[in-house]
């Protein structure tokens, strides 16, 4: 059978979905975020909920990610997106509502507004990029920052008794009785791009059943700022950021699973 | 005996050469072009596209979405 036999509209089995614009995303490239707004927006599709959903928008590198998500978005100030998103879901309780945020986002700036409304159990989605640096501005140390890794501001390693231990965030946010269900999971590889839609579901899902906040970490590369090739990154990542971040479900159905 | 045939095609013009599809790929169907495109990044294309089983993991790790996946069952004798 001849190639041009089988690329016909009926054979057709993936292609972008039509959520996402035809705007070309600002991501460097082989950055996670890319496949993550996918992932997201192919959940909402699948679930026929478009109509229904509002996401929050963070300051960061996917501070234009309503010019990529084809869906109504809000933009909010630095790290102040669960706030934004606890105002709307409190006006619609019934819309659906995400915010996307970043490490710099949600573990430094944004910490007093993510661990109240995740200790509340306000009823909306948590999507946190995790990829341990200030992707935007240049590479500098998050919280997020491994021990030893080098960034911007901290270009011999990241030295644990002056600045710090890095802080699990997802680990944390499980202890609290408010939310329900918490994962973090990978886009890396063909497997963990599954394991991590799935995940999306199910949190959106915990949102239909007005169970409490669901939160999805995904642990994701920053190739231009950990200065190497997207493969070399996501090869750094899997040797150095998983034993640190393990993947796979921290709460299900309000009961931890896993502590470490 | 039935076995599955797949095509890729990849928007050349929107893919940013970050060669992710190229380790993702099973059968190795897909490399990196010697040109490059508008923006400068060499791109990705079916350089052996007989061997596509129409597995859809190059276009699920492909960050910008360019590739799009056909399948076909055919009966072979």
């Amino acid at each position: 059978m001849e190639i041009k036999d089988i690329i016909k509209e009926e054979n057709l089995v993936y292609s972008k979905t039509k959520l996402l614009t035809d705007t070309t995303l600002t991501y460097c490239p082989g950055c996670g975020h890319g496949v993550a707004h996918r992932l997201l927006m192919e959940v909402i599709e699948e679930m026929n909920i478009r109509e229904d959903t509002i996401g929050i928008s963070p300051v960061g590198c996917s501070v234009f990610a309503y010019d990529f998500m084809d869906i109504d978005m809000a933009q909010a100030a630095h790290g102040r997106a669960p706030a934004v998103a606890t105002g709307i879901k409190r006006c619609w309780p019934d819309k659906f509502v995400f915010t996307y945020q970043g490490d710099g986002d949600l573990a430094a700036i944004g910490t007093a507004e993510t661990i109240h409304a995740c200790n509340r159990g306000e009823n909306f989605t948590i999507i946190f990029i995790n990829n341990g640096i200030y992707g935007m501005t240049g590479g500098q140390m998050a919280p997020t920052t491994l021990p030893g890794m080098k960034s911007s501001t901290t270009p011999f390693g990241r030295d644990v008794s002056l600045m710090g231990n890095p802080i699990k965030i997802t680990e944390l946010v499980a202890q609290l009785p408010g939310t329900y269900f918490v994962s973090r999971q990978a886009v890396h590889k063909p497997a963990n791009v599954r394991k991590a839609k799935k995940a999306i579901r199910t949190a959106f899902e915990v949102q239909q059943q007005k169970k409490g906040l669901s939160f999805v970490e995904i642990v994701s590369n920053c190739n231009s700022n950990w200065k190497m090739t997207p493969i070399q990154s996501n090869q750094w990542m899997e040797e150095n950021m998983f034993p640190y971040y393990p993947i796979g479900d921290i709460k299900i159905e309000g009961k931890l699973i896993k502590t470490n | 005996m039935a076995k599955v045939k797949g095509a890729i095609i990849i928007d050349k013009e929107k893919c940013k050469g970050c060669e992710l599809c190229v380790v993702a790929c099973p059968t190795n169907v897909i490399g990196m072009a010697p040109d490059v495109n508008g923006k400068g990044y060499h791109f990705a294309y079916a350089i052996n596209p007989e061997s596509c089983t129409g597995c859809e993991n190059c276009a699920i790790v492909c960050p910008d979405g360019v590739i799009s996946v056909y399948r076909v069952k055919v009966t072979v004798e």
